[in-house]
């Protein structure tokens, strides 16, 4: 057994770090976001078969594995030269909303939500879930687990598993779906829709009708204006199952829309010595850095961006809350679309408009008259040699790319993954806090939670390092001045 | 009402998945938190972690490891929290034997880079540069952990008391453990694999099994299986002989064959072998009467050739547990 040893340094907690350099005035020089890990997926799927893949590269992450999934099997599809049936396709799509409503439920209720219904002021140890369950009761509390448990147990039907599921095929889906069955996910989807309402009103009441936090929203600390990204369908709609990837300027106007195919005309990855991650950005335009505006090669993939580049949503309720965002964010119609909100706070709200669609789009999908079609699979032919598939994951587009042998076996393997797209946004938010509460060397005490908010709103999903019940994140400051010197740590504690 | 006794969770080199079979016992949390004091993961790594060391040794009582072991991080996580915890309980395909993340001892870290960060399809790398331990950047010198050679399970650094199968657990599973430590009963003994029986899946599965005869592997883009039959006799490599149950048969379930998640069976020593002796006593040997040796050699290799990648198959979320556990060259 050979083992690399190394001098002890800092300590990593948790699996992201920031570091802050100092000048000699003591205001932010630089800061730096670190993602201390790396698992190799890209590389140890070399060798495998291809139809291993949906079961693999789920367990890059649990809490969207069914992103992963998805993606795969679609990459199969495209890699086995298959178009799966329509009933197959709804079935999927179906599986998938599900799933959508599940994720979004809990970071707004466990995750991100808190800052805002707790209060960005609040002590770290009232700001999650149980705090939540506080400030707008235990019912509430009982229906967040009854949504997210009502929605796994769909998934377990239809996937198989509660957590890495198991049913994607190239050409279509393991297991199709009776009446019976049918008609207990369209009491869910009904159930679903209910509860996205209320998670609205409540975001209304408490975030929108209150200045201070509508003051944060659109303060400039959290605003950016770069690249966008989403999948949008035929009529320009936000999907997150299948489409076109449509880039909008930071001005709103279309940059480029291609098929999810040729995306390596239009993504490249920039490597840093400091990270384990690497940092996507538009090929066409170039890495600049980390800089904002539409001659930075940077762009971000959310729900915000999602909505960004669309032009309206596909389900009517969606719509008209689609529409009062951008309304009360002041947003103008330019030849009939809104421009872009840039306040990366309204991600929050974005959020709960695709939890919306996604369970207004699950009950489309329950009560599809071809959704309990015991076909749901075609027999592929032959093997292309390579295969590429995109989802919308609900951190941001999401991207496998395989190439194999004649018999389907890996040769190459390419993911971009949906937080992976906003790490160079994520670095510049968390840069722009420093810089706004860090002066001569004094660090605000508000640091840590405008840093977190920051962090949190883009919902980042590094190996899950900040997906965790009470909802809190790890999250270690290092300030140093220009001779290297530590000056001060802070951590959450 | 004495102190609630305090229970963690902590992942390594995870996905999460872990962490959200814990949340998947729904309104049981509710009974968890009026029962435990519950240090989850980041509230442990944010106490400062002398705080940690200033702990006094087993003062946690249980803690829930989940991940594999791929870097120094991980593994002065592990030696931390086995002096602080009375029972150390390895949580999951990756910490019970490496789970898929053990796939990458399948190649070298100079491997892992190269195809990563250089030779990758979107990559925009013109000096060929990788993370490196220490970066000194304009502002300062910037540190990351180092990755290891080889990714190892929990037990293979520090002493573990239990094991929790399951890529992840299944929520029932941590519920029986939760329940089964609130009654008061008498610890099973040590080394023992817990909220689990001692089924096989193919045990728990539910579809009607007869004598096996194969004549050809298949795999699953292959054939739509027949829904009532065990999916090996279709010819599908399923892995539920030789892997231990606790799941129910999940995967069968959906017409998707078991893919060994839950890891050996009770009494087996490696899963891998297991299935392989299982698979040679039931390919059908009929043909072979009269056969020259030749003609068998070609028969049985024609069998097999549908088992294009015997490790990542049989050893799909065990590698470091695996008797052969690294490429040979």
């Amino acid at each position: 057994m050979k083992k690399v040893t190394i001098d002890p340094i800092s300590r990593l907690e948790g699996h992201g770090k920031i570091e802050i350099f100092l000048d000699d005035d003591g205001n932010v020089e630089n800061a730096y976001l670190q993602i201390p890990e790396l698992r190799g997926f890209e590389q140890f799927v070399v060798g495998r078969p291809a139809e291993d893949m949906p079961v693999i590269t789920n367990r890059i992450c649990g809490v969207c594995p069914e992103a992963h999934h998805m993606a795969a099997t679609k990459a199969l599809d495209d890699l086995f030269q298959v178009v799966p049936n329509s009933a197959a396709k709804k079935l999927r799509e179906l599986f998938y909303s599900s799933f959508f409503v599940t994720d979004h439920t809990t970071h707004f209720y466990a995750l991100g939500g808190p800052d805002f219904i707790v209060g960005p002021d609040a002590p770290a140890g009232e700001r999650n879930i149980l705090g939540v369950i506080r400030k707008v009761g235990v019912d509430i509390g009982k229906q967040v687990i009854a949504c997210r448990q009502r929605n796994h147990e769909v998934i377990k039907l239809l996937g198989g598993r509660g957590i890495h599921p198991a049913a994607g095929l190239p050409g279509g889906w393991s297991k199709a779906i009776n009446e019976e069955e049918r008609q207990g996910i369209e009491k869910t989807a009904r159930a679903n829709i209910e509860f996205a309402l209320f998670t609205l009103k409540a975001f209304d009441e408490i975030v929108l009708k209150n200045s201070v936090y509508l003051d944060l929203i659109t303060s400039d600390t959290y605003r950016h204006e770069t690249y966008y990204m989403g999948l949008v369908d035929n009529s320009n709609r936000v999907n997150f199952y299948d489409g076109m990837l449509r880039i909008v300027a930071p001005n709103g106007q279309e940059y480029v829309k291609y098929h999810p195919c040729d995306y390596r005309q239009h993504i490249a990855e920039i490597v840093m010595t400091w990270t384990y991650l690497k940092f996507p950005y538009l090929k066409n335009i170039g890495w600049k850095g980390f800089v904002d505006g539409a001659s930075s090669g940077v762009y971000c993939a959310t729900p915000l961006s999602r909505l960004n580049v669309a032009d309206s949503m596909a389900t009517p309720l969606a719509q008209e809350h689609f529409e009062k965002m951008y309304e009360t964010l002041g947003s103008k119609k330019v030849n009939g679309r809104y421009l872009p909100i840039h306040f990366r706070l309204a991600t929050h709200w974005a959020r709960l408009i695709e939890l919306l669609y996604a369970a207004e789009r699950m009950l489309e999908l329950a009560t599809d008259e071809e959704i309990t079609c015991p076909d749901v699979r075609v027999i592929p032919s032959g093997v292309k040699g390579e295969g590429i598939g995109c989802v919308e994951a609900p951190r941001g587009t999401l991207t496998h790319h395989y190439l194999t042998d004649e018999r389907g076996i890996v040769a190459k393997a390419n993911l971009i993954v949906g937080t992976t797209n906003n790490y160079a946004p994520i670095a510049m938010s968390i840069k722009k806090a420093a810089q706004k509460f860090i002066h001569n060397g004094i660090v605000d005490e508000g640091l840590l939670n405008k840093v977190e908010m920051a962090f949190r709103l883009y919902d980042p999903c590094f190996s899950c390092a900040t997906h965790n019940l009470p909802g809190k994140m790890p999250l270690h400051i290092a300030l140093k001045n220009n001779s290297g010197q530590l000056l001060q740590e802070i951590r959450r504690d | 009402m004495g102190i609630k006794p305090k229970i963690a969770m902590y992942w390594a080199s995870s996905c999460g998945g872990c962490e959200i079979s814990l949340a998947n016992i729904h309104d049981k949390l509710l009974d968890v938190e009026a029962n435990f004091n519950l240090i989850f993961c980041p509230c442990l790594v944010d106490t400062k972690l002398h705080d940690i060391e200033q702990m006094s040794d087993k003062d946690i009582f249980i803690t829930f490891f989940n991940g594999a072991i791929r870097n120094s991080d991980n593994e002065e996580m592990a030696q931390l929290l086995r002096k602080k915890s009375r029972i150390l309980i390895a949580y999951g395909a990756c910490s019970k034997d490496g789970g898929i993340p053990s796939l990458s001892n399948l190649y070298s870290t100079e491997e892992h880079f190269k195809n990563i960060y250089m030779d990758n399809l979107t990559v925009d790398n013109p000096f060929r540069v990788t993370p490196k331990i220490y970066t000194n950047v304009e502002e300062g010198q910037l540190t990351l952990p180092a990755l290891y050679e080889t990714v190892r399970s929990l037990d293979q650094v520090v002493d573990v008391d239990y094991y929790m199968p399951g890529c992840p657990p299944e929520p029932e599973q941590l519920i029986n453990v939760l329940d089964f430590i609130l009654s008061g009963g008498a610890l099973p003994p040590k080394g023992s694999r817990i909220g689990v029986g001692k089924t096989t899946v193919c045990e728990e599965c539910k579809r009607i099994k007869h004598d096996k005869k194969i004549k050809k592997f298949c795999r699953t883009w292959e054939i739509i299986p027949d829904k009532k039959t065990c999916l090996l006799e279709q010819g599908l490599i399923c892995m539920g002989i030789a892997t231990s149950g606790g799941c129910g048969g999940l995967c069968p379930e959906v017409n998707m064959p078991c893919i060994g998640c839950y890891g050996a069976a009770e009494g087996v020593e490696d899963q891998g072998a297991k299935m392989i002796s299982a698979l040679g006593s039931i390919i059908d040997i009929e043909p072979l009467k009269g056969m020259s040796e030749d003609k068998i050699t070609e028969y049985i290799r024609n069998i097999l050739k549908d088992i294009p990648d015997c490790a990542g198959t049989f050893y799909k979320f065990g590698m470091a547990k695996a008797m052969v556990n690294r490429r040979v060259k």
